[in-house]
């Protein structure tokens, strides 16, 4: 067991945790971050997507100690002041969801792609976002959410 | 009507001289937490009988109220039903259903789903049983509040009723401008009114907030990670468990050696003759004491997919054998008199529900009466289970299930509640338990893999005048053609199945429509006749004739002509009251064989629309689930053991599989609107199977259609995906 701080959403949380504990098992399980989801624990599904300095990652492959020098942000840390991320929003306005257990990791992938990219081709949110799986099979509107949010004027603003 | 002879009761009075003591316990348990304000109870009647009336053995519940409706002082409404949400948007369309004939905002409604001590019995979420049974019921229930509360508004007004209407929330006297809230007419006090006939029911041509795009409830909640679902649930005090599983199905332990994992601090291994788990102060120490027990095992030889169809045929299980299905006319005679024969076999794989989240459970004891938190698609059925296991009344068992990361048919049971109730039992502190991955796809159930053998023939002008068709294990709904022929043989055969199986969105209906959907296409083509002019030539039922005209008009069908790089197929049918007809396009790439779905255009009928974006998104869903059945999804076993119980090895649909799709809506307002969870799915693989086929000549008679090659236990297969 070891004794380190993460950086989660803005704050410095101590964490006690083994070296080799997910950073999965500690946001869910120690910080109580529940919107980052178990799907698989084999980066397969891509439900547990979190960002690391900006960078989608998959936190059920990481260990939380090795993301101690991260920035790192959850779904919980999107909205600012009450107000939605524009991902967040635009997958709001388009209903992109179905269960909504995948959403979470699909609202911070197309985060970090609209991130390195202003104006992703359909090609390119395909390829970003092929990693995480919605078996409700709600591909099409999430699609339409990505390509609305990157039209958003804020976008850029988001974290 | 009868509504009008039933008084409003204050409460403590007997309303029904027949029920008395059930509705009594229905006061004293809801209205201590609902506070003032009119509770409806609606009343079994025989429509709901098989529905909500069977197998109810003397709870605390009432066992003939179906569902129940509070407005409080407020005017807040809460409407209590046993069914759940798991993603296919109920809690939105049944709150807009209430809020239509009970003349309210739709943001007034909160809708109290499957928790067995607040919510009616119901017998589960499936079977696309929720809009055409509990959609009614809850629209009598809300027709007759508004009726009473227009009936108080006119004792107080000295009027006549009928000269008063409701709307937003209010009753209004339109002579004098005058009006009520919901709410105020109660004047705080507590009010129980039951009702048990029907009630005039608002036309869905009149709807103003059903057949609306309503969006999700609480939908900002899925967008911000607030929303809590099973697995998310803790508890003061918590501890995380985990259970020790066999090397294989049918296994006996050899051997057992926890001492390692009891030395890990705070772990605390539990044994309970087969059962050995274990509880530790976190998820990750109790997934290391589980990996530190060691344990060897026994695995008896066992079926593998080698050989599997054959094993079905050959095992059939005694006793559910019940004679052919459909018999009309003779078979042989029409065969031997047909210009056409085509006789076939179709196979579907088992395959996996594989819903991202996985099997979940919190159980807590308290003072003697258990209480888990799960996902479930039939809470009632859950507790039964738990009742059963620990010898406990059903009244001192309560399941809530929190809308969950969805079922498709796979959360039927409730092996993680028994386990984390168990492991909660032995520590004295409630007790999380989530499944793995590996664990849901090997402890779980399947959807029945299949053999389906077709013989039918045709007159060279098309028409079909023989049917007969044997299904053994994959399962009895649809088996029958909605095509007019006049000699059938239709049977199903259960067989004993090597692998666990249940229910599945679909089940069955997708592996018949997939058999006889490219059966009747292989006569098209032997017939020498367009496959959609053959299947309306063969079709009286206009509801179908419908949806296949207006996805063939939606695709361009008869222009779209298929070369040996784009195939054109067409498939349909009904089932559950949805009618369904599917169009697609598959390219293929000649050298690789490498088939991929392009474009797919579906229409769709199931009566009058409650919500149509709630239901494009499920049709185009199941349209999107559809795909990996169809070309890519399969479960391979061997000696007991799952060979692919993970997603790297089992492969489920993702955005580049996914084509362009258009869905095209048939709002029938005069007919009444029914399920459309399932359905949806069907026309999907055999439109795409014919598509393949037009484009290159091969029919693909076995789902899944194109693999992934090189797995152990599979067979070759021509296409890829």
């Amino acid at each position: 067991m070891g004794d380190f701080v993460l950086n989660v959403n803005g704050a410095h949380v101590r964490v006690n945790a083994s070296s080799e504990e997910t950073l999965l098992s500690v946001l869910r399980n120690r910080l109580n971050l529940t919107g980052t989801k178990y799907g698989c624990g084999e980066g397969q599904c891509g439900a547990c997507t979190v960002l690391l300095d900006g960078r989608a990652t998959r936190s059920c492959l990481v260990s939380a100690e090795s993301a101690a020098h991260a920035k790192i942000v959850t779904i919980e840390g999107l909205e600012q002041d009450g107000k939605l991320s524009p991902v967040q929003q635009a997958f709001l306005d388009a209903g992109a969801f179905q269960c909504g257990y995948c959403t979470s990791g699909m609202i911070l992938s197309a985060t970090s792609l609209l991130h390195e990219r202003h104006n992703p081709t359909e090609e390119q949110i395909v390829e970003a976002m092929e990693g995480n799986l919605c078996r409700c099979g709600t591909y099409p509107r999430i699609l339409d959410a990505v390509k609305r949010a990157s039209r958003s004027p804020v976008q850029g603003a988001s974290r | 009507m009868s509504r009008r002879d039933q008084p409003v009761l204050e409460l403590g009075q007997s309303s029904s001289p027949g029920r008395p003591r059930s509705l009594q316990l229905a006061r004293r348990d809801f209205l201590k937490v609902l506070g003032g304000g009119l509770l409806v109870c609606l009343t079994r009647t025989s429509a709901w009988t098989q529905e909500s009336g069977r197998a109810f053995g003397g709870h605390e519940l009432p066992k003939d109220v179906s569902a129940w409706l509070h407005i409080a002082v407020d005017g807040q409404v809460k409407v209590f039903t046993g069914k759940v949400e798991v993603g296919q948007n109920i809690r939105t369309s049944l709150a807009q259903l209430v809020a239509e004939e009970l003349k309210v905002p739709f943001d007034a409604i909160t809708m109290i789903m499957g928790d067995t001590d607040l919510t009616p019995w119901d017998m589960g979420t499936f079977g696309s049983r929720t809009t055409p049974t509990m959609g009614p019921q809850l629209r009598i229930m809300a027709a007759a509040a508004r009726e009473t509360l227009l009936d108080m508004a006119a004792q107080r007004w000295h009027v006549d009723p009928t000269t008063l209407t409701a709307a937003e929330g209010r009753v209004i006297d339109p002579q004098t401008s005058r009006s009520f809230t919901y709410g105020g007419l109660t004047r705080g006090e507590k009010l129980v009114k039951t009702v048990s006939s029907e009630e005039s029911l608002t036309p869905a041509p009149e709807w103003k907030i059903a057949g609306t795009a309503v969006p999700k409830a609480e939908g900002r909640d899925f967008v911000t990670g607030k929303h809590k679902y099973p697995s998310d649930i803790t508890r003061p005090e918590m501890m995380f468990g985990a259970v020790l599983r066999p090397d294989g199905f049918n296994a006996t332990l050899a051997s057992l050696d926890t001492s390692a994992a009891e030395k890990l601090p705070g772990v605390k291994v539990v044994r309970d003759g087969d059962f050995i788990g274990l509880v530790a102060p976190d998820a990750f120490a109790a997934q290391s004491a589980l990996a530190a027990i060691q344990a060897k095992w026994n695995v008896p030889a066992q079926p593998s997919n080698q050989g599997l169809f054959e094993y079905l045929k050959n095992n059939p299980e005694t006793g559910r054998d019940d004679g052919p299905q459909h018999v009309s006319g003779s078979v042989a005679q029409a065969m031997a008199g047909a210009d056409l024969k085509v006789e076939e076999q179709y196979t579907v794989a088992y395959i996996a529900h594989a819903p991202l989240e996985p099997r979940a459970a919190v159980a807590e004891w308290d003072a003697g009466k258990l209480t888990v938190w799960t996902g479930t698609q039939r809470p009632f059925g859950v507790r039964d289970e738990l009742a059963e296991a620990f010898h406990l009344s059903p009244a001192q068992v309560r399941v809530i299930q929190p809308d969950m990361g969805s079922g498709y048919g796979g959360k039927h049971t409730g092996e993680a509640a028994i386990e984390a109730a168990r492991l909660a039992k032995a520590a004295g502190k409630p007790v999380k338990v989530v499944w793995t991955r590996s664990e849901e796809f090997t402890w779980a159930y399947f959807r029945p893999a299949g053999l389906i053998e077709i013989t039918a023939g045709a007159r060279r002008d098309g028409t079909v005048v023989a049917w007969q068709c044997h299904n053994y294990n994959s399962g009895p709904a649809a088996i029958t053609t909605p095509y007019n022929v006049a000699n059938q043989l239709i049977q199903y055969h259960a067989a004993k199945s090597p692998l666990r199986q249940g229910s599945y969105r679909g089940l069955a209906s997708t592996a018949n429509h997939f058999a006889r959907e490219s059966h009747m296409d292989g006569l098209a083509h032997a017939a020498g006749i367009d496959p959609l002019e053959f299947r309306l030539k063969n079709l009286a039922d206009p509801r179908l004739q419908a949806v296949f005209q207006a996805a063939a008009a939606k695709f361009g069908w008869g222009r779209l002509k298929s070369t040996p790089e784009r195939g054109f197929g067409i498939a349909g049918g009904v089932d559950k009251g949805g009618y369904v007809a599917t169009c697609a396009e598959v390219e293929i790439d000649p050298d690789g064989k490498r088939v991929r779905i392009r474009r797919i255009v579906q229409a769709w009928e199931s009566g009058a629309v409650v919500n149509p974006d709630g239901l494009r998104n499920q049709l185009t869903g199941a349209i999107v689930q559809g795909i990996g059945g169809a070309l890519f999804e399969r479960i391979l076993f061997a000696d007991g053991r799952i060979l692919n119980p993970h997603f790297a090895q089992y492969r489920l649909p993702r955005f580049s599989d996914t084509p362009q799709v258009e869905v095209v809506l048939l709002d029938r307002k005069d007919l009444p609107s029914a399920g459309a969870g399932e359905t949806g799915l069907v026309g999907l693989a055999p439109a795409v199977g014919n598509a393949i086929f037009a484009a290159s000549g091969i029919r693909l008679r076995n789902m899944p259609m194109a693999p992934q090659s090189g797995m152990q236990g599979e067979s070759n297969t021509q296409f890829r995906s």
